[in-house]
């Protein structure tokens, strides 16, 4: 964004491999110089937050590896081996599973942030999209994860949804028996996930990396939506974002902590300390927490393909999300119907994760569909009328105006 | 495993019949089945909440309640001897655990000659299990599979619901498994419903999913003998080795407790720090 490196070093050696390679200068412009407007609030520690849980994902990740061993007859003693046996092992295996709920409480927060403050808008497109492609990155990742242990749930979490595929006409059967390797999912389905697992994490870290660029072109947004209009909207990132975001991390390490050491297992499911048995299916089939909107929607529609194609349209549709949004204004703060709509919506996604956690029964199937067709709703029809019938709030001419207006015992300026 | 010995073709329809089952009616298996079963009661652990830990005088007892009644259905196949002699644990003496070790014997080999043998136990052999495969423990069980309780613990719990779920997050109930161990073994010899038709081979059981359970009802007062003037109870007894097999699913319970107080402190004192520090440089800018 600021053009030319400001990085001057004046170490001889600094300045000799600055010259040959300015990746020092390439840092401190993106994480000491950049300018960061003054008004973000601590929605806008998230993104440090998911670097950091990338971070603690990777680090554990590997040292799981160590001691993991992909063979169905010996995968879920070996995880055992790791709670037992070695050093710390419950506290890494705890890190890492709790560590991918985190993980995923973090990117909601994050994305329903953007949601809010329309940092999804021109010129923010690009940056975006590689957002939802972090998104389905992480989906996949988590999902091959949960079957590593190859307890009761990783097998007939696998087994629901690699099945999903054979939905597909005429090749449905073929793309599954490819997918498992065999007939059924089994030892060659585990190690594929397993292979598929570890490349994930940094195929998202470089994603990662293509994100925080196009978020340096673009600049950030921040809750007025109103873009930066001089050097006087914004703070240097160091010390300013650096320090806010540290504390940021650190409150969520304590929010992690709770879980980690205090209730490591409610996240998880009592039955995948059960070993994998094809030949026993548990009652009750649940994903993961973090996919059960989802789950929700494949399940709302009565048709298996029909669900499986909501299921993946629910996600398709936020890529689009730029287009459909027909509003010039960002910020929710200056638009008063979209705000309204914005909170339906995060009911609507809420209780689509209740209604995926339970059995599809009675009642269950109805608001279920329901909810399906309101999602769907927001994002074809509700978003891009929004647009033309609202009218908005009148917008601050610069973040500091908005902010002394804020400040300022009067709020002349904003207005409202 | 079993699925292997079976023709691939069987098995894969066998997966894609129970898959269409499942994927439809999620919960049919406990529907179908005699009613619902009674919730358990929720008991006081000694090793719940943020300074729990395990009472070593009962998870001795409750060793010693699963040697001379349960192993002879169940292996603790995870459980190495050392464990119990291990910190957090029943911290049994290392010679009461050799001399225990040495009772078992433990199958090895091969030998020079490509034969197995068995020798006594040692420190570092786990338990060995009662059965040597499933189908043997099915065959001497009358069809019914007494699984391993190592995890059995955490393996089981029992539903709460969409709020009480949320209070567990905040009040840190996680004790569901051990609360419904303790009510099956001592959820024996209820009267039968009316509406209930006795299944042969099974035993009412209203805590059991479905209500009739192939175990056998294990314990009777004065079963087992205990030398610290602790009540032989079944209800004693029941309490007892359901601590014992809380520590067997989580052995590093206390000390990942212990760590984890220490670390909040930590992490306090340094969102503290960070606060402050943030609080001082956004001093001089509007925002
Ligand atoms: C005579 C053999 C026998 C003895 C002794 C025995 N069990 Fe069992 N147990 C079984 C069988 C068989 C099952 C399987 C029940 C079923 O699936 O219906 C079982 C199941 C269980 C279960 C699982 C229940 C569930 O939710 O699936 C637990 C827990 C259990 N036993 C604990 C114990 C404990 C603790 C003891 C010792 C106090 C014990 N058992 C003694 C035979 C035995
Ligand atoms: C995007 C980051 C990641 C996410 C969201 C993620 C998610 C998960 C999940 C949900 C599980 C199942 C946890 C359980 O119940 O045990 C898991 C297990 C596992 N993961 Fe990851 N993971 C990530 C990165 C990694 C990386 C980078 C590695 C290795 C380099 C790795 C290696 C493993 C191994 C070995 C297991 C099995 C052991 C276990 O079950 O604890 N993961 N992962």
């Amino acid at each position: 964004m600021s053009g030319h490196s400001t990085f001057d070093p004046k170490n001889p050696a600094l300045k000799w491999f600055e010259a040959r390679l300015p990746i020092l200068g390439l840092a401190h412009s993106s994480f000491v110089a950049y300018p960061t407007p003054k008004n973000l609030n601590y929605w806008w520690t998230f993104g440090a937050i998911l670097s950091m849980m990338l971070g603690v994902q990777i680090i554990t990740g590997i040292v799981l590896v160590m001691h993991y061993t992909p063979h169905v007859d010996m995968a879920f003693n070996s995880v055992e081996h790791i709670m037992r046996d070695v050093n710390y092992g419950w506290l890494i295996r705890y890190m890492h599973a709790n560590g991918a709920s985190m993980f995923f409480i973090a990117v909601y927060v994050h994305i329903f942030r953007g949601v809010y403050y329309g940092s999804y808008k021109d010129p923010r497109e690009v940056l975006w999209i590689l957002g939802v492609v972090i998104f389905l990155l992480m989906m996949a990742t988590g999902f091959m994860g949960y079957v590593l242990p190859w307890g009761q749930m990783s097998l007939w979490g696998a087994i629901v949804i690699t099945n999903l595929f054979s939905a597909i006409p005429f090749v449905g059967e073929a793309v599954t028996t490819w997918l498992w390797g065999g007939f059924a999912v089994d030892n060659p389905t585990l190690n594929r996930f397993f292979s598929l697992h570890y490349l994930l994490p940094f195929m998202i870290a470089g994603v990662v990396g293509l994100h925080v660029w196009a978020l340096h072109v673009s600049g950030q947004n921040n809750p007025t939506g109103v873009e930066v209009k001089s050097s006087s909207d914004t703070v240097p990132f160091t010390p300013y974002a650096t320090v806010k975001d540290a504390f940021g991390m650190v409150c969520f390490l304590i929010f992690f902590a709770w879980f980690l050491f205090y209730v490591p297992n409610y996240l998880g499911h009592a039955d995948n300390y059960i070993p994998a048995n094809p030949l026993s299916t548990p009652a009750h089939i649940v994903p993961e927490w973090y996919f059960l909107p989802f789950y929700a929607i494949l399940r709302a529609i009565p048709d298996k393909l029909g669900g499986v194609i909501a299921m993946f349209a629910a996600i398709v549709v936020l890529f689009f999300l730029p287009w459909l949004d027909t509003s010039k204004v960002r910020s929710a703060r200056y638009r008063p119907l979209y705000r309204q709509f914005f909170w339906v919506l995060l009911a609507v996604c809420l209780g689509l994760g209740y209604i995926g956690a339970m059995p599809p029964e009675g009642w269950y199937i109805v608001i279920g569909r329901l909810l399906t067709a309101y999602y769907f709703l927001h994002f074809l029809v509700i978003l891009p009328l929004l647009g033309f019938i609202e009218k908005p709030l009148p917008l601050p001419a610069s973040i500091t105006e908005a902010v002394l207006a804020k400040n300022g015992a009067a709020k002349p300026a904003v207005g409202a | 495993m079993s699925a292997k010995t079976r023709p691939m073709t069987s098995v894969s329809a066998l997966l894609k019949a129970a898959v269409i089952a499942v994927a439809t009616f999620a919960v049919t298996a406990p529907a179908l089945a005699a009613g619902p079963a009674h919730t358990p009661h929720r008991e006081d652990w000694s090793w719940s909440g943020p300074f729990g830990h395990f009472d070593r005088g009962q998870l001795q007892r409750g060793f010693k309640v699963y040697r001379e009644v349960c192993a002879s259905c169940h292996g603790i196949k995870l459980v190495a001897f050392r464990n119990l002699m291990e910190d957090g644990g029943p911290e049994f003496s290392e010679g009461q655990i050799r001399l225990l070790a040495s009772e078992y014997q433990v199958q090895d080999g091969p030998d020079e000659s490509g034969e197995m043998f068995d020798r006594p136990g040692r420190l570092s052999d786990r338990f060995p299990s009662p059965f040597p495969n499933e189908q043997a423990a099915r065959a001497a069980q009358g069809g019914a599979y007494p699984p391993d309780l190592s995890l059995i613990a955490k393996a089981r719990t029992y539903t709460r619901g969409f709020w009480l779920s949320l209070l567990d997050l905040v009040t840190q109930y996680q004790e569901h498994g051990a609360d419904y161990l303790h009510a099956v073994l001592v959820g024996y010899g209820q009267p039968v419903p009316a509406d209930a038709h006795a299944q042969p081979g099974l035993h009412y059981n209203p805590y059991f999913p479905g209500g009739w359970i192939a175990m056998p009802n294990p314990l009777s007062d004065g079963q087992v003998e205990y030398t610290d003037g602790t009540p032989a109870t079944v209800d004693q007894y029941s309490r007892d080795v359901t601590a014992f097999l809380a520590w067997t699913a989580e052995p590093h319970l206390e000390a990942r407790k212990q760590l984890g107080f220490v670390v909040f402190i930590f992490l306090f004192v340094f969102a503290g720090l960070l606060y402050f520090t943030k609080k001082k440089v956004w001093s001089n800018v509007a925002h």
